[in-house]
């Protein structure tokens, strides 16, 4: 068994990064700052994949994964018992998340070496990236759910320093305090939630609480009995603790921090806001699954459906947004919408009771590979294209060979045709939804049919759409030494595709600047990444990764997988049909839809709608009249105490005359007094 | 002949003493609020001398009280002269209303 000391290491290591490269990365190794964070991660990457390797090596031996806490410490006890320990967990959802945070952690900071090249604070970037590296393998690794809390806060807090990165650019800095507030605020519903939980479950060690909370005990009583407004303190705490999940995940309608995220680094992206962070709400539910599972079933529905409308509204939005980033990212909340009401199809009897578990875990695995790998593409066309909307770009992929090959890998991975990663785990997903409830099936396989849709319109946006035989004078920048890099985009405005001058003109100044399609550097981790999406679908995760520990019958390919992929495929013809070459189509459909265009053009208006309760209804009938009173009412009784004091001294500062008979006499007079009172008392 | 009373004395002394207040509160010239503080000294060693030799005589108490201020007094001027002096090189004057300095 992997023994505590080099668990503990391998987030430590990351911490320990941090510090050194926080503290020192600017001002005595700056250029070496990268190097030194990649070696790191590295070190814990290797350490991951060998707890991985031996923890599942023994699960497969003993044909049973069992869970065990290899290290604890207890650091806070309070009187009645109840302590925050900081412990390790090991279970196999908590070592496939190491891995999995671990490798796509390093393939970002190997990518970072060749995209933030040059950059005035790569020195504090790297340092930032080890900190959010270190909370997340913290939290994935806890054992107790305080602990759980802090790590969950810290990713939050490494988050909102990454998207406002770039803390020159307004839209950066809006961007970040977005995240922190959204995720703050459905943070606060966790920390009620884990108070709820830990106050009846009397504890705060996530083993015991499962154990009190599934089994007959004092405390389930107790939990089952107290009701507020109706409902179970255990559904409320379950509830909550959700809403923190819900939150940090991206679901519906706390999803609005998540595009606007985009605003940092694409490496970031790919790490934080698309494989690792944001499935951290999929994977707090899956941490105290057997709790929702067996106690909390009207809970899991609540997660099964907030999962499948996040998963269907995001993919509606996803068709219509022009920026790649975007696009991306409205695609993460759909994926992470499908992990959530793979969780929540639980079924309480038959075999496929608990495939849903099984199913959303090999969706975040295989998931994280995927989409990390679209985003590093976009990070690698954007680096070129030197912009983020879909229109600046086209016809890429004679200029960029490689780039399209792993972003057509991560486009038919996530759209789930079959060889690859993304095809293995849906189908799962909808298996386990066919089995719990239609109407969550039926929206699941119309989402896969979208995403299909919206990841190849991307796709042939970018890739295709010009075709360079047909404008040789302006697409001669892709053929003359492949340095034009915006030789593309040139033709667009030739095209009749409005697009603002200055970026082409500065397109046109750092267009040769860049020889070939990418340095080494950037190029690896793609095909590293791109590697894992068409393989991660083959990892023995029914024999695995189980609530359990017990395997699932591993079933093949039937004819169940015929209408996903056949939705799929219709999306990608559909999206060849529009957007492989340019056309009026798209303009002809985007009328044709009309109002639902529109809408969904604008995110359905749910930023307009926050935007409408916070400065009409939040600010005007809680903010003002709070301002006011400690303006008018708590300021004012310390103004007044300050001018009452000031008036005083005022007043008696004349008996400070300065003339020593003066106090010469006030000293008589004290004595004469005393001697008075003296005599009368006597 | 009949021994002076006591309270003749402390006539005397009271009498010197409130001059010396007297003197420390109304004169503006420190060198004469010098010698209104040595007053009061004084009376309170005749104070001490009376008492000792009235209602304790067999003990020397009171006397060495006023040996004490006696020697006090005299260190007790060489510093108010000093003060002085300084007060003068300062404001060219021994004024004690010019001496307003000390104040908020």
């Amino acid at each position: 068994m992997p023994n505590a000391a080099y668990i503990a290491w391998i987030p430590l290591l990351p911490l320990a990064g941090f510090v050194l490269l926080g503290l020192f990365g600017r001002k005595y190794f700056r250029s070496y700052s990268g190097l030194i964070g990649t070696g790191i991660v590295l070190v814990s990457t290797v350490l991951s994949v060998w707890v991985a390797w031996s923890y599942f090596g023994q699960c497969l031996s003993e044909g049973f994964c069992r869970q065990t806490v290899p290290l604890e410490l207890t650091w806070l006890s309070f009187p009645s018992g109840v302590s925050i320990d900081m412990s390790i967990i090991l279970d196999p959802i908590s070592v496939m998340m190491i891995v999995v945070v671990s490798l796509v952690s390093l393939m970002v900071h190997i990518f970072s070496l060749g995209y933030m090249k040059g950059e005035e604070r790569f020195g504090t970037y790297y340092a930032f990236l080890s900190l959010f590296t270190f909370s997340m393998l913290g939290l994935v690794l806890a054992g107790n759910i305080f602990g759980i809390y802090i790590f969950w806060e810290l990713v939050g807090c490494s988050s909102y320093l990454l998207i406002g990165f770039y803390y020159d650019r307004p839209t950066a800095v809006a961007a970040a305090k977005k995240a922190f507030i959204v995720t703050r605020l459905a943070d606060l519903g966790f920390l009620v939630g884990i108070l709820i939980l830990s106050f009846y479950g009397e504890t705060l060690d996530i083993r015991t609480l499962i154990e009190r909370l599934i089994h007959p005990s004092i405390q389930f009583a107790s939990i089952t009995t107290a009701s507020f407004l109706g409902i179970s303190m255990l559904s409320w705490g379950l509830f909550l603790v959700f809403i923190g999940g819900a939150g940090k995940s991206a679901l519906f309608p706390l999803h609005i921090w998540l595009p606007d995220a985009m605003e940092g680094p694409t490496p970031v992206s790919a790490l934080i806001h698309a494989a690792t962070m944001v499935v951290a709400g999929v994977y707090l539910v899956a941490r105290l699954y057997p709790i929702y599972a067996f106690s909390g079933l009207q809970v899991l529905k609540v997660v099964q459906y907030a999962g499948a409308l996040s998963a269907i509204l995001a993919a509606i939005i996803a068709c219509t947004q022009t920026d790649i980033k975007r696009v991306l990212a409205y695609s993460t909340m759909s994926q992470i919408g499908y992990m959530m009401f793979a969780l929540g199809s639980f079924h309480p009897v038959g075999e496929e009771a608990a495939l849903g578990y099984t199913a959303g875990m090999f969706h975040l695995f295989t998931h994280a590979f995927f989409k990390a790998l679209l985003f590093l593409c976009a990070g690698v066309i954007i680096h070129r294209v030197h912009s983020n909307e879909m229109k600046d770009m086209g016809g890429l992929r004679k200029t960029m060979p490689l780039t399209h090959a792993c972003f057509l890998i991560g486009c038919l991975a996530i759209a789930g045709i079959p060889p690859l990663s993304g095809f293995f785990s849906k189908e799962e997903i909808l298996l386990a939804a066919y089995h719990s409830d239609k109407l969550i099936y039926y929206v699941g396989l119309f989402t896969s049919g979208l995403t299909a849709f919206y990841m190849f319109r991307l796709y042939f946006s970018v890739f295709w759409r010009k075709d360079g035989g047909k404008r040789p004078k302006e697409d001669g920048g892709h053929t003359e030494a492949g340095g034009q890099g915006y030789g593309g985009a040139a033709g667009a405005v030739q095209g009749g595709i409005a697009r603002p001058v200055q970026a082409g003109v500065a397109g046109a100044v750092q267009g040769g600047d860049h020889h070939g399609e990418a340095p080494m550097v950037m190029k690896a981790p793609l095909l590293i990444l791109a590697a894992g999406a068409v393989l991660a679908g083959y990892a023995p995760f029914f024999r695995l990764v189980t609530y359990n520990g017990t395997p699932l019958e591993t079933h093949g390919v039937s004819l169940f997988a015929v209408a996903p992929v056949g939705l799929a495929l219709a999306g990608i013809l559909l999206a060849g049909w529009l957007y492989r070459k340019e056309s009026n189509r798209p303009d002809q459909v985007m009328v044709a839809f009309g109002v639902l265009y529109r809408t969904a053009y604008h995110k359905f208006y749910i930023d307009e709608l926050y935007l409408f309760v916070t400065r009409k209804i939040i600010f005007n009938l809680i903010g003002r009249p709070a301002a006011w009173i400690d303006r008018h009412v708590v300021d004012g009784l310390m103004n007044f105490l300050a001018a009452l004091t000031a008036w005083i001294s005022a007043a008696i500062k004349r008996f400070q005359s300065g003339k020593v008979q003066d106090y010469a006499l006030y000293f008589f007079a004290g004595i004469a007094g005393l001697a008075i009172l003296f005599i009368l008392r006597h | 002949m009949t021994p002076i009373p006591l309270t003749h004395i402390l006539f005397v002394s009271t009498a010197l003493f409130f001059i010396g207040t007297y003197g420390l509160f109304t004169r503006r010239n420190m060198i004469t609020m010098l010698m209104s503080v040595e007053l009061i000294l004084n009376s309170v060693n005749i104070n001490f001398v009376a008492f000792n030799k009235y209602l304790y005589p067999e003990k020397l108490d009171g006397v060495f009280f006023s040996l004490f201020i006696i020697a006090i007094a005299a260190a007790e001027a060489a510093v108010a002269i000093a003060i002085i002096i300084n007060l003068y090189r300062n404001l060219r004057s021994i004024d004690v209303e010019e001496a307003s300095d000390l104040k908020f």
